[in-house]
């Protein structure tokens, strides 16, 4: 059976610095890890492609500076890219890349069929606005424009969740790290993405509040289908969470497959000195 | 009258560049049109944005009343009133329905306006969006983008905190049903004023050096969700103890001998008018 995937990424590039002589021709250049030794430019990300399926998570793995954020940035238009195509299975966007549509296109696609959770909550919520009104400002992004529905919206996700209602007009500022990333999730939630992008989100939570966010978001997979990207220099939530895993190294992607395979035969010889420095 | 200064106290090239700025401003209603604010004898934040624009605009032949929260005879007032006079020698005026260019601090006056006015508004912040997003790079993306989540979201969390949308003044307008503006800190009750008025109205913010406009008959929708419709102050059950009005924006007092409060008209030119209008005339009545 061949499905079609609800997200379609193909020779993404991202860079920063023009580029020199040296290092123009993708396979002539050569990198000092991923930056140009001669005129300092960095290829963050280089040609990365990839696929992701309806109700799927698919891990992205790799050590700090290995563009698997920069990368995601660019897919949540959060960064511009240099170069590279989109496309999403969407009757109205069909055939086009979508990085190269309007900036009001875009916010439309973040708005609607977008979620994002990043790593450090401040990016994702602001702070001095009421749990209950981050999650609103999304839903109002979206185009409602009713308060009781909104409430009733947020309360629902907050409670799911798992914040208690009686805190839903509290700050995330004066949440626990735990609490405002579960309020993140809520936010990216809050309109029913069908693509969920998720940037280290257990990094820097306790076990235990990490097995909370964790099961939550197998929760929400297999509830409502969300595909989701999960990006994660952790072995073990990859192995929880993801059905297949690309592993990235200095900005490109080296090896790709099924989890288990990946985790229990790792080809290349990065992939298995990451695999075998596991704890 | 002699002048030692330049007519109008600016000399004709600022004048030009703030007249230009203002027929952009008119002809993109509600958009923010960055000028270049000039040093006034007044300090910024004193309505020194008014004051450029009622400077360019004002000619011989005009008539300037110029009110301070619905006050005509406030420092304030006056002290600007007197800078016009002394550059222009123009005549002042209490009338609203005098005056031809009424520069005002807060408040629209009550008495309706007409095609020959000219309403120019005091501005302290133009942003609308400025306490959700404190770049001015940012705002102004938002604005090209029609991207106005901030200010309804800064709705929605009054209505969590307070059950209502508490704007006590400067409550954000759709204009054209384009740009959201600040229509500067005017009195909710003020808002609907904005709607297809007659008059022009202008509104300069020197310190921010911004100029924007609302032309004459142009669609001003107040911010409002589906479920909490806009509404304005509500003085139900109260009148102005001098002239009995009730329809009109009350200012709450109290009386600090008995400790009781009374209400009074905020717009004094309006007030007087009805006490005379009502006064039987004793000889010939002569205005001012």
């Amino acid at each position: 059976m061949h499905e079609e995937p609800i997200l379609h990424v193909r020779n993404l590039n991202k860079q920063f610095g023009k580029g020199c002589i040296h290092c123009f021709d993708k396979r002539e250049r050569q990198l000092e890890k991923n930056y140009c030794p001669i005129c300092g430019t960095v290829y963050a990300c280089q040609d990365v492609s990839l696929d992701l399926f309806p109700g799927e998570i698919l891990g992205i793995v790799g050590e700090s500076g290995s563009g698997k954020s920069t990368m995601m940035q660019c897919l949540y238009f959060d960064a511009p890219v240099t170069s590279g195509e989109v496309y999403l299975n969407n009757a109205e966007l069909t055939g086009q890349n979508i990085f190269d549509l309007s900036q009001q296109k875009k916010r439309y696609i973040r708005n609607h069929k977008y979620g994002m959770v990043y790593q450090n909550p401040v990016n994702g919520l602001k702070m001095n606005f009421s749990s209950i009104g981050n999650i609103a400002e999304k839903l109002i992004a979206a185009g409602n424009r009713n308060v009781s529905s909104m409430e009733a919206t947020g309360k629902r996700l907050l409670e799911h969740v798992q914040i208690p209602l009686f805190r839903s007009k509290e700050e995330p500022r004066n949440f626990s790290g735990g609490m405002q990333q579960r309020v993140q999730i809520a936010k990216a939630l809050s309109n029913n993405p069908p693509i969920l992008f998720l940037d280290e989100v257990t990094t820097g939570l306790d076990l235990s509040v990490q097995a909370n966010v964790l099961d939550l978001i197998k929760e929400i997979q297999r509830k409502w289908g969300i595909s989701m990207i999960v990006v994660s220099h952790d072995l073990a939530v990859i192995r929880m969470l993801a059905d297949r895993t690309m592993v990235m190294l200095n900005g490109a992607v080296i090896e790709e497959g099924l989890t288990d395979q990946i985790l229990e035969d790792p080809q290349q010889a990065y992939t298995q000195r990451l695999v075998y420095s596991l704890l | 009258m002699k002048h030692t200064t330049h007519f109008a106290f600016f000399d004709e090239g600022s004048k030009k560049e703030i007249r230009r700025t203002t027929l952009k401003a008119v002809a993109i209603p509600g958009y923010q049109v960055p000028f270049a604010s000039r040093e006034m004898p007044i300090a910024r934040g004193w309505g020194t944005g008014g004051l450029q624009l009622t400077l360019s605009l004002i000619g011989k032949e005009d008539t300037l009343k110029v009110i301070d929260q619905g006050a005509d005879e406030s420092v304030n007032a006056v002290s600007i009133k007197k800078l016009v006079q002394q550059t222009t020698n123009v005549e002042l005026t209490n009338h609203t329905e005098a005056a031809s260019i009424i520069q005002s601090r807060h408040r629209i006056p009550e008495a309706q306006l007409s095609e020959e006015q000219i309403l120019v508004l005091q501005v302290p912040t133009p942003e609308p969006l400025r306490k959700v997003e404190a770049s001015e790079y940012a705002t102004k993306r938002l604005h090209a983008e029609e991207e106005y989540s901030g200010a309804w979201l800064l709705l929605f969390e009054q209505i969590m905190k307070y059950g209502k949308t508490a704007t006590g003044a400067d409550h954000p307008v759709y204009v054209n049903g384009r740009y959201v503006m600040a229509p500067s800190p005017i009195p909710r009750f003020d808002n609907p004023k904005l709607h297809a008025s007659k008059a022009l109205t202008l509104l300069g913010a020197g310190r921010e050096k911004k100029i924007y406009a609302v032309p004459p008959y142009t669609e001003v929708a107040s911010l409002a969700f589906e479920d909490y419709p806009f509404s304005v102050e509500s003085f139900a059950g109260h009148a102005c103890h001098l002239c009995g009005t009730k329809d009109v924006f009350l200012d709450e007092l109290v009386d600090e001998e008995t400790g009781e409060t009374y209400y009074q008209c905020n717009d004094t030119s309006y007030c007087i008018d009805r006490l005379n209008s009502e006064e039987p005339a004793e000889v010939g009545h002569y205005h001012a």
